[in-house]
């Protein structure tokens, strides 16, 4: 079994409709953990200590948020500034995370088209995620492809069903070590791995 | 026979330092000089208002040297003392032996006889602790390294009053001992091992009942909080403390300086200073006008050139006694010259002495008449001299070292941070503060309390913090803010304009219990209020709404809009009640004003209508396209 982190960061999940409607299944995923940052920390301090022993106790690491600006909401750089520290995720002696798997699970409100370089927004979702990407690199981990779920701004609930069906079999095939993780980092989109087959490692 | 009353008396002195001090510090003449010669003035040799008895008022107005040393020891911590030793025993020593050895073997050299002329050396050798103390901490150069050494010096010549108060009955001869001042000690019938014992006992006495006694005593006196009863504590003590000293044959002043200590580091330090302080200053001014009635002009007039040969003469050679020993304990030039010139004058325990050798014939009547005004003389001028050295001298060297050395001095005794009241509020800012490494001297006035907390380690001071003199002891000129987290609202108010008045460099940083404190303190222009109860119940409102599911981002971020939008309305009302004075009342107009509050609490509205996250007007805009599109 491969231990998978949700780190999830979302600043009005009550006004959500996308992630509310996720969470209600990746919550109860079992063998699956599942920390909630922006209710953990409503003060933004976070719990370093805690946080590090969540990532070293877990193989594959996830973030969970909205593609705002092309990035995160605000908790999840802070998170990123204070965990991630010099000596214990990266440097001569910072290896605590190494060969761990590193990912996000993204919502965006643009369709998938206006995520291409000749697009609305002139990019890839994968290369606006370079610095999560390169932070993942500098901390020793490989970067799988990211979760991506275009258009939210646009869909009715219905819609997201079938993206969370489709989250949910990911991860259990994560956790349950159905497939050989090497290739994960040259997929465009995590649910890429539903249309492998099944394979022990 | 009028003239001579307790009541016409008091008049003269108190009007002459009334006219003559303030005249004095406007020509930057300095306080102690105004003394003087408001004392010359009224004097028997100018108006003649006071005539013989200036003697009689100069041996009482010598308590206020004692006031002082019991003052000096309270602000000194036994570790300082400790510190000091060595420039005590050996700077101190060195002057005292030196100098008196100087001018012994001068005036043995002239031809008096040699018990005269170690006499002369030793009462001579000694220098005004009173006129050189107050004149140092009106320029603020007492923490100055000059300042250090100067007050080291100071405390030995106190201590080496005791053994000369021996000597000189030897000096005169057993046909003399019987006519010793102090013939009425205990002392004087015992052998000299139980002598030693009934000294070490008195000192014992002051240190143990300075540690055990005074702080229950001050307690029970706290508890029936009757000021004047505080003082009249702090006054026995001292007096107390004399009489002790008197009755075993030693200065009380030493004595008075040694309870001081003992008590310096008592949670009643401030209140007993400021208790103390107005009586030192009265006495001392009162000692000081002496000195200047007691300058006999008919006898200068008559030997002016020897008499201020011998002024000169002396003062000279005591000058260039402390140059070398500065120079030998590696003081700087400009420091070396201010301690020379400050201990360059003889001091008070020359009259005492003096009194003494008349008594016991060691000396002529005239000798010791002509000695007598000498003393007088070269005290009068120790200010005129620390005048030169601040005007003339002190210019030509940079300052540079004398400031930096001042500085560090009084981060070391006095703390950036004061706060008034140390109850449930203070406390918490308090030891906030000091586990981020601020100290804060505090003040409280519940004695009980602040017994509890002395006990936990934590300095805190008894006294009201509405006082001035309480404030100014407790550092707030030299502080960067004061925290008034008193308990009564009235009693805030009073600090706050007390403040505001007389320290309006410092940050007020005020508690407020309600809203009408809060009108009240921002009338005062008070900037920094805090209303008490505000952040707990926003607290319990938002642990509320965490517990019926709302999401605790989303609570705190709703308090604080909320507390950001209560402050803006209270600021409205504060204004509107402007116009009105009256208007918070009666109970109806506190109701209005609550409804005003509740009528501005739409916080669900502003909270979501200033979120950037996932707007709706984006999806709209976002569906609106599509629907183009098509």
């Amino acid at each position: 079994m491969a231990r998978v982190l949700i780190n999830f960061a979302h600043p009005a999940l009550e006004k959500s409709r996308v992630h509310s409607q996720l969470l209600r299944v990746v919550k109860n995923i079992p063998g699956i953990t599942f920390n909630d940052l922006y209710e953990q920390y409503p003060d933004l301090d976070v719990d370093v200590a805690r946080e590090q022993k969540l990532l070293e106790q877990h193989d594959i690491i996830f973030m969970q948020h909205p593609f705002y600006w092309y990035s995160a909401p605000a908790i999840v750089k802070q998170w990123i500034d204070l965990v991630l520290e010099h000596g214990w995720a990266y440097g001569h002696t910072g290896k605590a995370l190494q060969g761990k798997y590193f990912s996000n699970i993204i919502t965006a409100g643009g369709a998938e088209q206006s995520y291409q370089p000749d697009g609305h927004h002139g990019h890839t979702v994968h290369e606006f995620l370079l610095p999560f990407i390169q932070t993942a690199k500098l901390c020793n981990m490989h970067y799988a492809a990211p979760f991506v779920i275009y258009g939210v701004h646009r869909q009715d609930i219905s819609d997201i069903q079938e993206d969370t069906v489709q989250l949910k079999q990911v991860l259990e095939r994560l956790r349950d070590d159905k497939f050989d993780l090497t290739p994960l980092p040259g997929l465009e989109n995590l649910r890429q791995i539903l249309q492998l087959p099944a394979q022990t490692r | 026979m009028d003239q001579h009353s307790l009541l016409f008396q008091s008049m003269v002195y108190l009007a002459a330092a009334i006219v003559f001090v303030p005249l004095a510090k406007k020509m930057g003449l300095g306080a102690v000089l105004g003394y003087l010669i408001a004392g010359i003035i009224i004097g028997p040799s100018l108006l003649g208002f006071i005539g013989r008895e200036g003697e009689d008022i100069m041996h009482f107005a010598e308590f206020g040297v004692v006031m002082m040393l019991f003052l000096i020891g309270i602000e000194l911590e036994p570790a300082l003392l400790w510190r000091l030793r060595s420039s005590i025993l050996g700077l101190g020593g060195l002057q005292v032996i030196i100098s008196a050895a100087a001018i012994a073997g001068i005036a043995y050299l002239v031809g008096q006889p040699i018990n005269t002329s170690l006499a002369l050396g030793m009462i001579l050798s000694l220098s005004s602790t009173a006129i050189v103390l107050q004149t140092l901490n009106e320029k603020g150069w007492m923490g100055t390294s000059a300042g250090q050494s100067a007050f080291s010096v100071l405390l030995f010549q106190d201590i080496a009053v005791i053994p000369m108060l021996a000597i000189f009955p030897l000096l005169a001869g057993n046909a003399a001992a019987d006519a010793a001042p102090h013939s009425a000690s205990l002392r004087d019938n015992l052998p000299g091992w139980a002598q030693t014992l009934v000294v070490l006992g008195a000192v014992a006495i002051i240190i143990i009942a300075g540690r055990y006694l005074v702080r229950p005593l001050m307690r029970i006196i706290a508890r029936t909080r009757v000021r004047e009863l505080f003082t009249a504590t702090a006054l026995l003590m001292v007096v107390g403390i004399a009489v002790l000293m008197n009755l075993v044959g030693l200065s009380s002043a030493l004595g008075a300086f040694l309870g001081g200590v003992v008590l310096a580091n008592s949670e009643y330090r401030h209140e007993l200073e400021s208790d103390i302080e107005p009586f030192k200053g009265l006495l001392l001014g009162l000692f000081f006008i002496a000195v200047g009635a007691s300058i006999d002009f008919r006898l200068i007039m008559e030997q002016p050139w020897l008499i201020m040969g011998l002024v000169v003469g002396i003062m000279a050679l005591k000058g260039i006694v402390l140059l070398l020993l500065g120079k030998i304990f590696r003081l700087s030039t400009d420091q070396n010259l201010l301690f020379a010139f400050a201990l360059a004058d003889i001091g008070e325990f020359a009259f005492v002495l003096l009194s003494f050798t008349s008594q016991t014939r060691l000396m002529s009547k005239e000798m010791t008449a002509m000695i007598t005004a000498v003393v007088a003389i070269s005290m009068a001028l120790t200010p005129l001299i620390m005048l030169l050295y601040e005007k003339v001298i002190q210019p030509y060297y940079t300052r540079s070292e004398v400031k930096a050395e001042r500085e560090a001095d009084e981060i070391n005794e006095k703390n950036p941070v004061i706060i008034a009241g140390f109850g449930r509020f203070g406390s918490m800012t308090g030891r906030f503060l000091r586990a981020n490494g601020i100290n804060a001297t505090i003040l409280d006035l519940d004695s009980d309390r602040v017994d509890a907390l002395h006990n936990l380690g934590i300095k805190v001071y008894y006294g009201d913090a509405s006082r001035y003199d309480l404030l100014v002891a407790a550092g707030a000129k030299d502080a960067k803010m004061l925290i008034i987290a008193t308990d009564h609202a009235e009693q805030t108010l009073e600090i706050v304009r007390m403040a505001q008045r007389y320290f309006p460099h410092l940050q007020l940083l005020v508690r407020a219990e309600n809203n009408e404190d809060t009108f009240e303190l921002m009338d005062l222009g008070v900037l920094h209020i805090y209303r008490e109860t505000v952040d707990t119940s926003l607290r319990v409102g938002v642990d509320a709404l965490r517990m019926l599911g709302g999401r605790a981002y989303r609570s705190e971020r709703a308090a604080r809009t909320f507390f950001r939008q209560d402050e803006r309305t209270l600021k409205g009302l504060s204004a509107l009640r402007d116009d009105k004075k009256q208007y918070i009342s009666s109970m109806k107009e506190r109701i209005d004003e609550m409804e005003k509050l509740i009528s501005s609490d739409r916080v669900k509205t502003w909270l979501d209508e200033g979120q950037g996250w996932d707007p709706e007007s984006l999806r709209d805009e976002i569906r609106g396209e599509k629907i183009d599109e098509e």
